[in-house]
């Protein structure tokens, strides 16, 4: 029969990769409460200064999501480390763009999950309101969680061959986010806190550029990471 | 036209570290043939499978599989080569099944061909238990079954009767002798040599990452 495509195999794999996190539901646990408890600790250090815990809302959410994210990302490369799983995909052969789309895509999938759930906990604990349409939020933490995964799915290849894979995750993926991450922080506040200079569609549009360079570049440099 | 050999390699070298694993090995292996590959531990057996599987490059020579450069064209390489590691490369978390299912979509064979290639490993495909519950003899016949589904023209196999139990020894034999049969280039890396001699027509031995008449 005919192998299949690029396309098709990130299908398989992505389906693959949500079913290991779905058998795996204990780890999405500790990555909720790990997220929950950032949030907390973010609140308690600055004080009770509600004003100035609601002007600050967007930026914790962003952070809570990027601590988040080095557990989940390093996790997606654990159970492919276990018994070498990843070149076991290398041998078939399968496209290795299929296997950087996949774990990309199902890594923006699970940090999104885990950022809705994290706004009704800022509304309820910050007591932010949502000014501008919902619509403005999905987007703004859709294509933010899918500027975190392309580099950190890059990243989390490169750094699952390292001993200090920990510590190396976070060293290289958070200098290389920091303009996603104030993108993501300050379109955020914009949707909290409202728009009156209609500044939000550039800081989306930036964060759309950034998911385009880190897309693409992961599709070019991924099966060179992967490969010995 | 002559058919190219299953294998050529050409002053093929490995190092790791400051440690050399093959030493300008040259051979050349014919299509159809069975070698049967010994050697001590640490004298290079693996890394000779793990190379011919282009699962790692040389340091330095070149590999040619089924008439390809290896280092040019190693997912062509690798579409016809399988490769029984000492990993297994399945998925912990998930079922047999559905880790044979993963395969035969990248394969593009039908789902159906998952489940028979568990049976004739003796595995039962409705046992749903994850992976990480598997006995190691269970865990290597999923390899096995990995490894036959993939039908490639040139079966690697890595100690292959490690961690199975008698009747797993002698299914696997037979499944040999079909591969044989079926034409397909087999070598076949063991400590057991009267077993491995009983199915395979040629020996090298490696000593050191040299190859050696046996």
């Amino acid at each position: 029969m005919r192998r299949p495509g690029v396309l098709a195999s990130t299908w398989v794999l992505f389906r693959k990769d949500l079913l290991l996190e779905w058998r795996s539901r204990a780890r999405i646990n500790a990555l909720v409460f790990f997220s929950l408890a950032t949030l907390l600790l973010f609140s308690f250090a600055l004080g009770p200064d509600t004003a100035l815990l609601r002007r600050g809302a967007g930026g914790y959410l962003w952070l809570a999501l990027l601590l988040s994210s080095v557990l989940a990302l390093g996790e997606s490369f654990r159970v492919e480390r276990e018994n070498s799983s990843l070149e076991g995909l290398r041998l078939v052969p399968v496209d290795t763009r299929a296997i950087f789309l996949a774990k990309g895509i199902a890594n923006a999938l699970l940090l999104a999950a885990l950022g809705l759930l994290l706004v009704p906990v800022l509304v309820a604990l910050l007591d932010v309101r949502i000014v501008l349409p919902w619509e403005r939020l999905l987007t703004i933490i859709g294509l933010g969680c899918l500027a975190i995964a392309a580099p950190g799915t890059l990243y989390g290849a490169i750094a699952s061959h390292a001993r200090a894979r920990d510590v190396l995750l976070p060293l290289l993926l958070f200098p290389i986010l920091i303009p996603a991450l104030v993108a993501a922080a300050k379109g955020t506040a914009l949707v909290f806190e409202g728009d009156p200079m209609g500044q939000l569609p550039s800081w989306i549009a930036l964060l759309g550029g950034f998911d385009i360079i880190y897309w693409g570049l992961g599709v070019v440099l991924f099966p060179r990471v992967i490969e010995e | 036209m002559e058919l190219a050999p299953a294998f050529q390699l050409h002053e093929v070298s490995k190092r790791f570290g400051a440690r050399w694993a093959l030493v300008r090995l040259s051979l050349t292996v014919p299509r159809g043939a069975a070698v049967l590959l010994t050697g001590h531990n640490g004298s290079g057996k693996t890394t000779l499978l793990r190379i011919l599987a282009t699962a790692v490059r040389p340091s330095s020579g070149r590999v040619d599989v089924l008439g390809l450069d290896a280092a040019r064209e190693p997912d062509t390489v690798r579409a016809q080569v399988g490769l029984l590691s000492h990993a297994h490369y399945v998925y912990e978390d998930l079922s047999g099944l559905e880790n044979m299912v993963v395969l035969t979509r990248l394969l593009g064979e039908p789902r159906a061909t998952a489940a028979t290639g568990m049976e004739r490993l003796g595995l039962d495909p409705r046992d749903d238990r994850p992976v990480r519950t598997y006995s190691a003899g269970m865990r290597r016949r999923l390899a096995l079954a990995r490894l036959f589904l993939k039908q490639p023209a040139v079966a690697l196999l890595d100690e292959p009767f490690v961690e199975l139990d008698p009747t797993g020894v002698s299914e696997l034999e037979a499944r040999i002798r079909e591969l044989r049969a079926a034409g397909t280039t087999l070598v076949l890396a063991t400590h057991h040599i009267e077993q491995g001699l009983q199915l395979c027509t040629d020996r090298l031995h490696l000593d050191q990452g040299r190859s050696i008449a046996a």
